[in-house]
């Protein structure tokens, strides 16, 4: 019985993700034109979903204090309070608002994540275009280096880091960045060495070209579709290690709202069978899929013709 | 020939391809008889589906194609109406396909002759060591050299003219009795490509299999076939006996592709004045592989120079050395009497702008990413500085001079473009430099005849106009008889024998330059026939590789 009531519950839930998407789709369409809404016509219901919770994530983080019931921090109830209509998800080990917390950790998680990706992405692919443009020694010695770092477990080399630079955010975003950019900077020489043995680079080097001219208007335009759909992936994986790390206590301190931590906080609550300290996972894995589902269609779109 | 019994019947054959959310046609009802043991020849440009109907023969549709409509009746079979399990049976068997490109189409991880038994041991007609037994006697037939050892390479370790017959001699393992050949010797040098039609020739009539031979290259198929058809963009043109086809085309079409080979540009005396560029006693090596050896020749404004040879015979590293992507080991560039920088790195933008270069490969030599203004204006922004209003008039003149319209072409990515229309955007390219220097690879060696020609035509009419010198590199003599003031013949990475065109047409020659010369098809059905008998007769090698 149990199991027949959960793939009513799934049933449901798959129907009304389609129902939301294709809602979401209808609006985004009626209020862009040109391209951009030629684009959204023609976009996946998956992608449509994607963009729906990465948007009502983007409200949430944007308009956290407008929605959250409770401060971030304030001690408001007692100890592991249950679902009430005053606190809706109860309270955390401390006495704290778990539906404000989860509000806030919107912004702390999400928004640390994206500068993360953002900066690994800058500096893998920078390096990585550039060790196969130029070639030779600079190749030879960045890509050794990359294998020494890659080498080295990653969560273990963060950890290290971590506790020689200490925990605050920056060093955080840094560390993972720098970690993450090594896998960023193989792919994008991997792509990029197949286009830099094309005739028309030939023919813009005979041209006379500077390095940054060749790279950013001859390479990166052909090497842009892997690099979006890793970003995508790497978003995740920079998300589940900044989880990942605040479960082990390294990331994001205390008393910030973080969904990895507020995993490991509460985590007790499972055992009697709550399950409240799931519900930041739960958020940590839809976005997951949602940005997938974003990535997996703009690499279609990019893999086809202009039309 | 008529008396015999049909083999592969083919009635009102429809296909269509899939371009976004439209089924778009691509043969429009072809009807088509094959009797055992005869060759048809279907001709016609790209994009006429000429190797889409040839596939079709086999029952095979491409991804993105779906055969709508017709019927497909091979020996009694309708292979539209059977199973896959029925077709697989047949394929391989009893119907056999012969690829463009056989580098392409054999799997490099498997020696030649693991691929060769796989079809007559799969197909039960033979066992393992009666299909090596076999392979060896067919590759003899072939005239590949070492029978025995050569199955025992990988597809890397053997030339591309023996890889085509070893595919042949698969395509034949079965002993099928339908062979279909797409365009099998197109990619193949004219010295290689004797043996390879040669060997075709004589194994189809020993076997009496029936062949389809599809090709763009008409002399080709004139010693090929029994009957020719014409394919024109997915319709039949017109289709007769080999020998009234060559001597009375009747449609309109037809003589167009019989004349496509008339364009000659007006002769020039011998040049006067001093030589734009100069190799001056050029050696180049790629490590420790020496590819060229002591070349010197002379490019003049207003002329052309022809570099011809096989692959592999330096040409286009003569281009890389020219160009200053390769620098020689010995001997210098001269332009304009000055001694130009070995390496492009440290040439002059000026003396970079004055040398351009038009590719082999439009698809790899254009940006794909970049529309035709970006891919146009850079140069002319680069070099000549012109910005905004200018420069936009510029490209649109730069279209104008290659016959594109301008406003409909100006936005449009390369993808967007036919292979002739690319190839002009890339003359439009070396133009925007307001180059005095062209270097030519293979321009028009990936294109179709008549596409061709328009390429010629319009690089000639562009030389005299901006007084342009190129170099143009290539295997095809009868490019070279088109175009060509001047020839430089190389073999091996030495220069053979140069001198101006009509001399260079006329006897005596070279030993190479005669096998190069007498290698080139000529529409004359009997032409193969008669140039292996002379060869035999007089001991000339039957080609460079022997």
């Amino acid at each position: 019985m149990t199991l027949l009531m959960f793939f009513v519950w799934l049933a449901v839930v798959i129907a009304v993700s389609i129902a939301l998407a294709w809602g979401f789709r209808a609006v985004a369409t009626a209020v862009t034109q040109g391209e951009m809404q030629r684009a959204l016509r023609n976009a996946p219901l998956t992608a449509a979903f994607g963009m729906l919770v990465i948007f009502v994530y983007l409200v949430v983080a944007i308009l956290a204090p407008m929605i959250a019931p409770f401060p971030e921090r304030e001690v408001v109830g007692s100890q592991f309070m249950p679902w009430s209509a005053e606190h809706w998800l109860g309270t955390d080990a401390l006495g704290r608002d778990m539906f404000s917390r989860m509000i806030y950790g919107t912004r702390n998680t999400v928004g640390i994540a994206f500068a993360t990706t953002a900066l690994a992405f800058l500096i893998g692919s920078v390096f990585g275009l550039l060790a196969a443009t130029v070639g030779g020694w600079l190749d030879q010695g960045l890509s050794r280096l990359v294998d020494v770092m890659m080498a080295i477990p990653s969560l273990i080399f963060a950890l290290l880091l971590l506790t020689i630079f200490g925990t605050s955010v920056i060093t955080l975003i840094m560390v993972i960045a720098v970690i993450d950019s090594t896998r960023v900077f193989r792919l994008s020489r991997a792509v990029a060495e197949g286009v830099v043995v094309m005739d028309y680079i030939e023919a813009a080097r005979l041209r006379g070209e500077g390095l940054v001219y060749l790279i950013t208007r001859e390479i990166l335009p052909n090497v842009t579709a892997p690099l979006v759909a890793e970003f995508g992936l790497r978003f995740c994986f920079v998300f589940l290690s900044i989880s990942a790390l605040s479960f082990l206590g390294l990331g994001i301190q205390p008393p910030t709202a973080d969904w990895g931590s507020m995993v490991r906080e509460n985590a007790t609550l499972i055992t009697f069978g709550d399950i409240t300290p799931l519900l930041p996972a739960g958020a940590i894995a839809l976005l997951t899929v949602a940005v997938n589902f974003v990535v997996d269609w703009q690499l279609y779109r990019a893999s086809g013709l202009k039309e | 020939m008529a008396d015999r019994e049909v083999l592969l019947n083919i009635r009102g054959l429809k296909i269509e391809g899939k371009s976004g959310d439209d089924w778009l046609p691509i043969v429009n009802g072809v009807n088509l008889t094959l009797r055992k043991g005869e060759v048809l020849g279907l001709i016609g440009e790209s994009g006429a589906g000429k190797s889409t109907i040839g596939l079709a023969a086999m029952g095979f549709a491409r991804d993105g194609c779906r055969i709508s409509d017709g019927v497909i009746d091979f020996d009694g079979i309708d292979l539209r109406a059977a199973s896959q399990e029925q077709l697989r049976r047949l394929r391989g068997k009893r119907i056999a396909y012969v690829a463009q490109s056989a580098a392409a189409s054999f799997n490099p991880a498997h020696k030649l002759m693991d691929q060769y038994c796989e079809a007559p041991v799969r197909h039960g007609v033979m066992s393992r060591s009666q299909a090596e037994k076999d392979a060896v006697e067919l590759y003899r037939k072939m005239q590949l050299p070492d029978p025995e050892g050569i199955g025992f390479r990988f597809p890397h370790q053997v030339s591309g003219g023996q890889l085509q017959r070893a595919m042949t001699a698969m395509a034949m393992s079965c002993r099928p009795d339908l062979i279909i050949f797409d365009e099998p010797t197109t990619a193949l040098d004219v010295t290689t490509q004797i043996e390879v039609l040669a060997a075709i020739r004589d194994i189809v009539e020993q076997f009496g299999t029936a062949a389809i031979y599809i090709t763009h290259d008409l002399a080709v198929v004139a010693q090929m076939a029994d009957r020719i058809k014409i394919l024109l963009r997915g319709d039949e043109v017109e289709e007769a006996d080999t020998e009234t086809m060559l001597a009375a085309p009747k449609h309109d079409y037809t003589k167009s592709l019989w004349a496509v080979r008339s364009f000659q540009r007006a002769e020039q005396g011998a040049a006067t004045d001093k030589p734009v560029v100069s190799l001056r006693n050029i050696s180049a090596a790629y490590g420790p592989v020496k590819v060229l050896d002591n070349i010197s020749f002379d490019i003049h404004a207003r002329r052309t120079v022809a570099v011809v040879g096989e692959s592999g015979s330096g040409k286009s590293t003569a281009a890389r050395v020219l160009t200053g992507l390769l620098p020689p080991s010995r001997g210098e560039v001269l332009f304009d009497g000055e001694a130009l920088p070995p390496d492009y790195r440290s040439r002059t933008r000026e003396q970079l702008r004055h040398a351009q270069m038009i590719y082999q490969m439009a698809d790899t030599a254009l940006n794909p990413k970049l529309t035709l203004r970006k891919i146009i204006g850079r140069p002319a922004a680069m070099y000549l500085g012109l910005r905004g209003r200018a420069l936009t008039e510029r490209v649109r003149e730069l279209l104008r001079l290659i016959e594109l319209e301008p406003d409909e072409y100006i936005d449009r990515l390369p993808s967007e473009l036919s292979g002739g229309q690319k190839q002009r955007i890339g003359i439009a390219r070396a133009l925007a430099a307001e180059p005095r220097f062209i270097i030519c690879d293979e321009v028009t060696s990936a294109l179709d005849q008549i596409v061709a020609e328009g390429i010629l035509r319009l690089l000639d009419k562009l030389q005299s106009e901006f007084s342009l010198a190129y170099m143009f590199i290539t295997h095809d003599l009868a490019t070279v008889r088109a175009i060509a003031d001047d020839v430089v013949v190389m073999q091996k990475g030495k220069v053979v024998e140069q001198g101006p065109k009509p001399e260079m047409f006329n006897p005596p020659h070279e030993p190479y330059t005669e096998l190069l010369l007498s290698s080139v098809p000529e529409m004359d059905p009997d032409w193969l026939t008669r140039l292996l008998e002379e060869r035999t007769r007089k001991g000339l090698p039957q080609s460079a590789d022997q």
